[in-house]
């Protein structure tokens, strides 16, 4: 025997295959990526009878066509890895279903264990499987489990163990499809034969199948090593659908399934499952859904629980968000005693700490909406929120599921475009996806939050409630569209279908919630916690080098000579003029800082939109996190370093500056709502989609798109209100 | 025999699908949730506006787009 032997866990999506993995391996689990695609592969490690077993969490999925990137990764595994044994869990109490991935596995020949899961839900409804009877049909070992319990699975490892051990490699299961298909696949076999490189790999009559079924991978695959019998035998199954086209209106892979189908019908049908009582079973989950899905009711609980979802990620997060923040301004503090005075202190305050400060302080966030996340997952509420909701998101060409992250981004303003973003991997359609997270960052974030209060307290004090109120349902129609009109363009293509399965209710496991939870946060403070700490010290970089030239910090030193001369030395009068000169003298600073020269520099094509270059170093403060735009903006009126809270002397300030105005104000507004999310946000939207190149496309399509809505509201502004 | 579209079927009504009329991508996914000529369904639930459907098949539910559901006849006639 190995020393370690490899199992994979495959099976249908709520069959509770990431229950049985989370028995198996507890705390002990490893995950990470498949290579180039956003596909999580799990693996773990377990110990049965001195054995070491590694088991591999397949995605969930239904088949094991080429269609998703989920089918692909679990087939290729299976063929190209050769785990020791493919442990099918299967929903007891959706049998026949469930088998459909199963007789798939048969076809392929694999070394096959069954897990049927949740026999207790089976029982309860009624229906009694004969495990035995089903193995002996099947010629496969099916082990009876509930996994919530753990109760038989030690059963199933001794199956697994067993099977193994045996060490035969079992025969592709033939299954008859019909005489046309059968006929079919007996015509293409010196064809398949003559691709001696693919049927090392895979058995012939299901490379012959896979052909029929029109399976785009292995199409590929043959034309590129073997085009000669490639042309032979697509070309013959061209000739087999078109003839079941004409005489039965159906395609070969229909043929296909319905034989699937009526394979399993017929093992089912021998004595394995027994009903007894059949009745009109209206189940829980049935009773349930008449009341949350209802016409009325269902949009009514629905808001209610997403409320309380916010309010629970949002509210209960925010103490040891305080915490936290606390605590970094406390290493702030000590630092700030212990070293001399320099750029090394400064770059460690304003650059590390800060920046690390800016990461870890979104973790209470993330961990929070993980966790409600997970109970409407794990607990099937997700699924009836997307199908009440995919009319209206399928319109502007998003997925039902779309909903979870808009409202976590700020659907209701304050929320944070960062956990949003990786919400949306509960989306299993790829471009609903990318088109999903790429627009939420145009909701209004808790961090957009002071610097619009700031300037609709400024300029619209008299319609404070009424404009707040309206940027939110802006921003909701913006992302909207703009996700349609992605949909159009970029990421073009035919909407993925709703066929999607409304598991049953039922209640989480506590250890699942938190495994789910804890490996979701240590995935983003691995990630960003890296990549964030060079952009803070970037930016701080930008906005402190060069220094101001030796004669400038000459002057400024005499003027607090001369202030500290002329006045007494206890007075308030000295302070205020000594916290002056400090003001100007920052001021000053950042205007002659790389970061200020880029402002001024930008000036010539933001004034377009009416933003001079004080603001455009603010809002270049802002692309590493949003927070700091009222805080550079703080610095650049000279105003010093200012607490977003209180706001009241920069709000003055900006409605007595000649330069601003309710039209300026109402293009900023505009401009910093949808501009480039903040790096953070950005960082994340790369390990989501998989790629840079999303991440640099969201940087510019949203800094253009506000752009053009800035100088648009700017030009048409000026116009009706000339000054 | 009659004969009616998914789309058209009233909430709790039953019948047994007789074809499944589109290939590709939609064809594989609808068949692999076991919508395929012979099963038997029973139409659950709407939607609040009405799209999509949700609807029991064997032992489970499933939810589809009417414009999803156009593709698959069922028979309703017992």
């Amino acid at each position: 025997m190995k020393p370690v032997l490899t199992i994979a866990l495959a099976g249908n999506p709520n069959a509770g295959k990431t229950t049985l993995y989370n028995h198996l391996t507890g705390a002990r689990q490893h995950v990470g990526n498949y290579p180039g695609v956003t596909v999580e592969h799990k693996e773990g490690y377990c110990l049965r009878r001195g054995q070491e077993i590694r088991v591999v969490d397949l995605p969930g999925t239904y088949s094991l066509t080429a269609y998703s990137a989920e089918e692909l990764v679990a087939r290729d595994f299976i063929i190209n890895e050769r785990p020791d044994m493919v442990v099918n869990v299967v929903d007891a109490s959706n049998l026949e279903r469930n088998l459909y991935l199963s007789c798939q596995f048969l076809e392929l020949g694999v070394p096959l264990v069954i897990a049927l899961n949740m026999i207790d839900v089976a029982e309860k409804r009624g229906v009694t499987i004969n495990a035995e009877e089903l193995g002996d049909r099947l010629g496969v070992p099916v082990i009876p489990i509930i996994a919530r319990s753990g109760k038989g699975v030690g059963k199933l490892l001794d199956a697994v163990l067993a099977a193994a051990t045996a060490d035969i490699r079992p025969q592709p299961v033939f299954l008859q499809y019909g005489s046309d298909i059968d006929q079919a696949l007996t015509d293409m076999t010196p064809d398949l034969t003559a691709c001696a490189s693919l049927t090392a790999i895979y058995p012939h009559r299901w490379l012959g199948v896979k052909l029929l079924e029109n399976d785009e991978q292995i199409v590929h695959k043959i034309m590129e090593t073997h085009p000669e019998a490639g042309k032979q035998l697509t070309a013959r199954c061209e000739t087999v659908s078109h003839h079941l086209q004409d005489t039965l209106g159906v395609y070969p892979e229909a043929v296909i399934a319905d034989h699937r189908y009526g394979y399993i019908k017929s093992i089912l049908l021998q004595g394995v499952v027994t009903r007894k009582f059949v009745a009109d079973r209206l189940y829980t989950s049935d009773k349930i859904d008449k009341v949350v899905t209802h016409r009325i009711l269902g949009p009514l609980i629905m808001a209610g629980i997403l409320y309380c979802l916010y309010t629970f990620t949002f509210s209960y997060s925010s103490l040891p968000v305080e915490w936290l923040s606390k605590f970094f301004a406390l290493i702030s503090k000590g630092v700030d005693t212990l070293l001399p005075d320099g750029p090394l202190k400064s770059m460690i305050i304003s650059g590390v700490v800060d920046g690390v400060g800016g990461v870890f302080g979104f973790v209470p966030i993330i961990m929070f909406m993980f966790f409600g996340i997970a109970v409407l997952e794990d607990s099937g509420y997700l699924a009836r929120v997307a199908f009440m909701m995919d009319r209206i998101f399928h319109f502007f060409g998003l997925h039902g599921s779309s909903v979870m992250p808009f409202i976590i981004s700020g659907g209701i303003a304050g929320g944070c475009a960062v956990p949003g973003v990786m919400a949306t991997r509960t989306l299993r359609s790829p471009k609903e996806r990318l088109a999903t997270l790429l627009t939420v960052p145009f909701m209004n974030c808790g961090a957009k939050l002071p610097i619009l209060t700031l300037l609709i307290g400024a300029f619209f004090s008299d319609h404070q409630a009424r404009y707040m109120f309206l940027s939110t349902l802006v921003a909701w129609l913006i992302a909207l569209c703009a996700a349609k009109l992605l949909r159009l363009t970029v990421l073009k293509g035919a909407s993925t279908p709703f066929v999607m399965e409304l598991p049953p209710y039922r209640f989480p496991t506590l250890k699942g919630l938190l495994i789910h939870t804890w490996e979701r946060t240590w995935q983003y403070m691995k990630k960003a916690g890296t990549v964030i700490l060079g952009i803070s010290i970037l930016v701080w970089a930008m906005m402190t080098y060069p220094g101001l030239p030796d004669a400038q910090v000459s002057r400024y030193a005499s003027l607090r000579q001369e202030a500290q001369r002329t006045m007494a030395a206890d007075g308030a009068e000295l302070r205020k003029a000594l916290e002056k000169i400090k003001a100007d003298e920052a001021r000053e600073k950042l205007h002659h800082s790389i970061g200020g020269q880029i402002g001024v520099a930008l000036e010539r094509v933001s004034r377009y939109a009416g933003i001079d270059w004080r603001t455009n170093i603010a809002l270049i403060g802002g692309l590493a996190a949003k927070e700091v735009i009222v805080s550079t903006l703080g610095t650049a009126y000279s105003l010093g370093g200012i607490d977003a809270k209180e706001n009241s002397s920069l709000q003055e300030r900006l409605n007595r500056d000649p330069h601003w105005n309710p039209v300026v104000a109402l293009a900023v507004l505009a401009f910093i709502m949808f501009y480039s999310p903040c790096s953070v946000t950005v960082i994340c939207i790369a390990r989501e989609s998989g790629s840079w190149k999303w991440a640099a496309f969201s940087i510019l399509f949203n800094t253009l798109f506000a752009f053009a809505l800035a100088v648009a509201i700017y030009q048409i502004g000026i116009l009706l209100y000339p000054r | 025999m009659a004969t009616v579209n998914l789309r058209n079927m009233a909430i709790n009504q039953s019948g047994t699908i007789v074809a499944v009329k589109v290939g590709g991508e939609l064809g594989r996914r609808i068949r692999e949730m076991g919508l395929v000529p012979g099963t038997e369904i029973t139409i659950k639930q709407r939607a609040p506006l009405n799209d999509p459907v949700a609807l029991r098949v064997m032992d489970g539910t499933l939810t589809l787009r009417n414009n999803e559901a156009d593709y698959i006849e069922v028979d309703v006639s017992s």
